[in-house]
């Protein structure tokens, strides 16, 4: 199988989308010409063209309004965010509108759209360019939240959320582009949305994360191997809809949970994660439910101290399951 | 850039004494009526003004429902019927796309929409081609006939409409997008990002305001500190034309040169109707608190149905017999319609949970 880097995988998935249909478009700022500031549709405007790739004006409220009413016209818009922290002017069309849309016309009609937005910290982004804004929109009903960790899902979930018959976000870890490569099929496959994935299998504590979670967590897992620790991780690919059955099975499991994540902590998706299994799981728990996410500060500071104070990695993760592992 | 219609009558002639008919003097010696002239035929005409008169009626059967305690919310037309009417006209309602806002009853009358399908949204009911009783009353939509759904933050349509533009253009149809919104909404960063981008692309779309001087409680000169919402089409590469919102034959041949613009590849225009809200901003409103009496009088007596019934009058194609028979008319098609919405029933209980996501289709078909 062909391994890919993950910012190739995504090009892939637009790229061929749009080649099986025609009602496939990309919008967004710097996506036609340049082909992204990242390069993530880089060739799609020679390919496709400048009415399919369209550079458009420098207006997030604009790109995801136009692109619910396209889709409501029947077009199949893939917008891009540039930085999912310039996401924040397009929230009311998000919420207010591709949202509840379906719902408030009692189905008549809908959007499937999709929003790609490149978000996470670690690549000297400050304040700006760093942010993860996903727990802010896993809270609404009518919205799909993805943010897949490989190549290989990066590629599925995205043509997944192409043929979804409603608004997803897709949230692409900026730092997994060039940093992750894995292996991605051949041909046309799709990952379903809403499908959680066992990414290491481990009877002593239990790691239920997702986008760079994920590859600390693996690489923490290898580190606290040698000390004798079963690592069991649950990479959850998709967070609304959220594989419930998923994480409750993976929490039984070991009985001891950690949730990690980048995005703040205090009403973070993790919180979501640990009433849910306190709901569903709490006699099945060895130990208090522990949560790994970022600092309770407005954003991630520019300078590289502060940056790596920020930001968890694998050290931090392995030190946590280590704790979890003696309680 | 602005252009008063041509035909324009100066305010003094037409609010005389109280409105009358006989104020008006539409018809000039070797000249053909203004609305042949436009290319609208006699029934045309006609059936402008029987869709204002019946939106009339039917909002003000709703403050009457309301009043009663039998709705819970109305938020009007008065006033703007004329606007609607001549923009409505000017359109082809078979292939165009509406995005209307919540005072366009007027408009989705025309549009196909029936009284019963309005109180039906008025009391909530399942059977609201609306929202199926979702929506508060006058969030317009319907899919058949190309209405496009809407919500109450202000402005979100307006880059909806361009969207619908965008895929008329890529598919190479010659639908155009309408959408209308007040001069509040003006002010929206979705109206100005919206006619940005329609402008940069030059997409078939006719940008409709309803300027009625107030939002909510603050007047036009607290919103706008340019003399015209439709000024503000120049920053954006086009058209912006200001018409007599009241002169339903002026909004017609301003709003039709703009479809027909639009249709043929020569992208946007923003066309702002200026026109008055005769009654508060809806029945939760009182608007003795912002506005003097004096000013609202004033304007009732350049109330649009009246100039439009003497034009008609005085064209010979209206009458006092044709007055009493068309209101007979509507009266008893409304009481029907009352009597048939209040009756009708709510969406069941377990519908709460119906259409949050598309998958949920097929279990609820019918």
């Amino acid at each position: 199988m062909p391994v890919k880097l993950y910012i190739d995988a995504v090009r892939e998935a637009l790229w061929e989308e749009m080649e099986r249909d025609s009602r496939v478009l990309i919008l967004g700022e710097d996506v036609g010409v340049r082909g992204g500031v990242f390069r993530v549709t880089a060739g799609l405007f020679e390919r496709f063209g400048e009415a399919r790739v369209i550079d458009t004006p420098l207006a997030e409220s604009a790109i995801v309004g136009v692109a619910v009413g396209a889709s409501a016209a029947g077009l199949i818009p893939v917008a891009e965010i540039q930085f999912a922290d310039f996401i924040l002017p397009a929230v009311n069309q998000i919420i207010s509108e591709a949202a509840k849309l379906r719902y408030r016309s009692n189905n008549d009609w809908h959007c499937p759209l999709v929003v790609r937005a490149p978000y996470g910290g670690g690549v000297h982004g400050a304040l700006y360019h760093s942010q993860c804004l996903e727990a802010l929109f896993t809270h609404v009903p009518g919205l799909k939240v993805v943010a897949p960790a490989t190549p290989h899902d990066a590629k599925g979930m995205l043509k997944a959320a192409i043929r979804d018959p409603d608004p997803v976000l897709f949230f692409e870890h900026k730092k997994l582009y060039r940093s992750v490569r894995g292996e991605v099929p051949e041909g046309d496959y799709t990952v379903p949305l809403g499908q959680a994935q066992t990414v290491r299998e481990g009877e002593d504590v239990t790691v239920i994360t997702y986008g760079m979670g994920v590859h600390w967590a693996l690489a923490a897992a290898d580190q606290v191997a040698a000390e004798g620790i079963r690592v069991h991780i649950l990479d959850l690919r998709s967070l609304r809809p959220l594989d419930e059955q998923a994480v409750v099975a993976a929490a039984r499991r070991t009985g001891k949970v950690l949730i990690v994540h980048e995005d703040h902590k205090f009403c973070g998706f993790g919180a979501e994660l640990a009433a849910l299994i306190c709901e569903q799981a709490l006699f099945d728990l060895d130990a208090p439910i522990q949560r790994l996410a970022g600092p309770e500060v407005p954003a991630m500071p520019f300078c590289p101290p502060l940056e790596r104070a920020y930001l968890l990695n694998a050290d931090r993760v392995a030190e946590a399951m280590r704790r979890l592992a003696r309680f | 850039m602005m252009e008063q219609a041509r035909h324009r009558r100066p305010e003094a002639q037409w609010r005389g004494s109280g409105g009358e008919v006989h104020e008006f003097h539409e018809v000039h010696p070797g000249e053909p009526p203004r609305h042949r002239a436009l290319g609208l035929d006699d029934a045309q005409a006609v059936e402008m003004y029987r869709y204002m008169l019946l939106a009339r009626l039917l909002d003000e059967r709703m403050w009457l429902l309301n009043r009663a305690g039998k709705i819970p919310f109305v938020v009007s037309c008065q006033g703007q019927e004329a606007a609607q009417a001549g923009a409505g006209l000017a359109l082809d309602r078979q292939h165009d796309y509406l995005l209307p806002y919540y005072r366009d009853l007027c408009l989705v009358l025309l549009w196909g929409h029936t009284p019963r399908d309005e109180l039906l949204a008025a009391f909530a009911k399942a059977a609201d081609p609306n929202s199926g009783g979702r929506q508060m009353p006058c969030h317009f939509s319907d899919r058949k006939l190309r209405i496009f759904s809407g919500s109450s933050p202000v402005g979100t349509q307006i880059p909806h409409a361009v969207g619908f533009a965008l895929a008329a253009k890529m598919r190479g149809e010659a639908s155009v997008s309408f959408v209308s919104f007040g001069e509040g909404t003006s002010n929206q960063g979705d109206f100005h990002e919206a006619l940005n981008f329609a402008g940069v692309h030059k997409l078939p779309v006719v940008f409709f305001c309803e300027n009625n001087k107030y939002a909510i409680s603050v007047p036009e000169h607290k919103q706008l500190a340019c003399a015209n919402v439709a000024d503000r089409a120049a920053g954006y590469g086009f058209e912006g034309v200001t018409v007599d919102g009241t002169d339903a034959l002026a909004v017609y041949q301003v709003v039709k040169r703009a479809v027909d613009k639009a249709r043929h590849g020569g992208g946007p225009t923003l066309v702002e109707a200026k026109v008055y809200r005769l009654v508060p901003h809806s029945s939760d409103d009182d608007d003795r608190s912002y506005r003097p009496r004096e000013e609202v009088e004033e304007a009732r007596r350049g109330d649009p149905l009246v100039r439009m019934r003497a034009y008609l009058t005085e064209v010979g194609l209206w009458d006092e017999a044709a007055e009493v028979d068309l209101r007979q008319r509507i009266a008893s098609e409304l009481d029907e319609a009352t009597a048939f919405a209040e009756q009708a029933p709510y969406p069941p209980e377990e519908s709460l949970y119906w259409y949050v996501y598309g998958e949920e289709e097929t279990s609820h078909a019918g």
